[in-house]
């Protein structure tokens, strides 16, 4: 039924998330590469186009890598093929909110 | 309807070729190069500005910008809005200025003028309170004006090399595609502009946190390398002092709308508009760059300061991408717009020059689209007006840094 040749684009390999270069829904089986990795991913959530879902099981904490980079941490598990967004993903730099005032 | 923009995306042209076309400019006294001829009636302060708007009505060939500056200023915030105003005024656009003070602010408007008269440029004072009215002000500017004009329109464009050329680069209204296609295709030519012995201005550097570990890494020496650190530090700092997260103000919703979750995220695909030449020095707000190659300005996200900045730093020409839309432009420099993807160009191309999300399509390079914006650059440096002139997008603002008082 889904078809499964959605474009989608990881940046780098040590990436833990890849970009929809479409609308793709849920339910979709994607074809992931980049040089080495290559994977089949089967979309838990909608993913809008210019959107990031996990390419590899992200733990609570943990670095989140795009191009290569970090662009922040995830504040919950986030499974392969799951939305990463501001609900799962946040950012560690200009945190003034973290910052305990006496 | 499309049709006529269609045809950018198909055109690709020779590095070779640019090196080779004839770019025609207005040669200052000092030897700087202006791509437009304006005669600019400068506001020093809020209260002229309404004042410049009717000589600019009056008077063909004028420009004016609107702002709420230029009173009860100290210090160093004093200083930034002082250097705005000179460099405004100084850009190699503008063949001359009437300065329009109303008397007693704290910006005065002869003082002003005194230091855009360095280069060598005509430069005129005109006073309300000295005048006794803003209607006699705006008759003493209008008729200033109707010389400046006519001894302007026999200035002849001359040719000039892309080394005379400081480009400015910026991205606003930055969504997921930023990253992947006109940012890295800005990337590209920032390096030809590089190559062929110009300037190119990387800026914002709000939207450079989380990226500044690339940047330093190509900075020419340890000391520029430390002022990388600095600059990012301070920016980051003022948010960390207002005890909020960055994220309430940046990345913006159109930007998680379009998919960018975090200001890191957003930084490193701002950051590709650097390509990748060595990183020559970092210059202040609206500071004029001192070397040739890429240099970093310290401004902030904010697209109309940023643009303010890097034009009052001498920019004749600034390429701005957007994936949300924008209509920015100068009332100095012609802004070439380039949207990061095909739908937004559709749907906005009232608004925006070139399409770059024919890499996102999977139709064009970024490389390819380098050349194409090369090639509007050297046609917008002749004479071609981009949209936001058409449409008149006269934005000015000015990256206040201390209270009014």
């Amino acid at each position: 039924m889904m078809k499964e040749c959605f474009k989608t684009l990881m940046l780098n390999p040590k990436d833990h998330v890849a970009v929809a270069l479409e609308a793709i829904p849920s339910g979709a089986v994607v074809q992931v590469k980049c040089q080495d990795f290559s994977q089949e991913i089967e979309l838990k959530d909608d993913i809008d186009f210019g959107h990031k879902f996990a390419v590899r099981p992200i733990i609570k904490g943990q670095d989140v890598l795009k191009y290569g980079e970090v662009i922040g941490s995830a504040c919950a598990d986030i499974e392969v093929g799951t939305h990463v967004h501001v609900h799962n993903l946040e950012g560690k730099r200009g945190r003034g909110d973290k910052i305990v005032s006496h | 309807m499309f049709t006529i923009w269609k045809e950018n995306a198909v055109e690709v042209i020779k590095l070779s070729a640019i090196k080779e076309m004839e770019l025609l400019g207005y040669r200052r006294s000092n030897g700087q190069v202006g791509i437009r001829n304006h005669v600019l009636i400068l506001p020093t302060i809020t209260c002229a500005a309404q004042t410049a708007q009717r000589i600019t009505e009056l008077v063909d060939g004028t420009v004016t910008f609107i702002h709420q500056h230029g009173c009860a200023q100290v210090g160093v915030d004093y200083e930034q809005t002082f250097r705005t105003y000179v460099g405004m005024g100084s850009n190699p656009n503008v063949y001359g200025v009437i300065v329009l003070g109303l008397g007693c602010e704290t910006h005065q408007a002869y003082r002003i003028a005194e230091k855009i008269k360095e280069t060598g440029k005509p430069v005129e004072v005109v006073s309300i309170q000295e005048e006794g009215s803003t209607l006699d002000a705006i008759a003493q500017g209008a008729k200033i004006a109707v010389k400046m004009v006519q001894d302007a329109s026999r200035q002849k464009r001359a040719p000039f090399d892309f080394s005379d050329l400081i480009v400015g680069t910026e991205c606003g209204g930055s969504d997921a595609c930023s990253g992947l296609s006109a940012n890295p295709a800005v990337g590209e030519v920032s390096d030809m502009i590089v190559d062929l012995g110009g300037t190119a201005i990387l800026a914002e550097t709000t939207e450079l946190i989380g990226a500044e570990h690339l940047l330093a890494a190509r900075a020419v020496d340890d000391r520029v390398a430390k002022r990388v650190y600095e600059v990012i530090e301070a920016m980051e700092n003022r948010s960390i002092q207002m005890g909020v997260d960055i994220r309430t103000g940046n990345p913006s919703p159109g930007n998680i709308k379009g998919g960018l979750s975090t200001l890191e995220e957003k930084s490193l695909g701002a950051a590709k508009k650097a390509g990748s030449r060595p990183l020559q020095e970092l210059v202040h707000y609206a500071e004029p760059p001192t070397k040739k190659g890429l240099v970093w300005m310290d401004t902030p996200g904010h697209d109309i300061e940023q643009l303010t900045g890097m034009v009052a730093g001498g920019a004749q020409i600034v390429l701005f991408t957007s994936g949300r839309g924008t209509p920015t432009g100068s009332p100095i420099a012609p802004t070439i717009k380039i949207s990061t993807n095909t739908s937004m160009f559709e749907r906005m191309h009232d608004n925006m020059d070139i399409n770059a999300g024919t890499i996102i399509d999977g139709k064009e390079t970024p490389k390819e689209v380098a050349k194409r914006i090369l090639e509007e650059i050297a046609e917008v440096c002749s004479g071609k007006k981009t949209k936001a002139e058409i449409l008149k997008q006269h934005d000015f603002g000015i990256w206040r840094i201390g209270p009014t008082f």
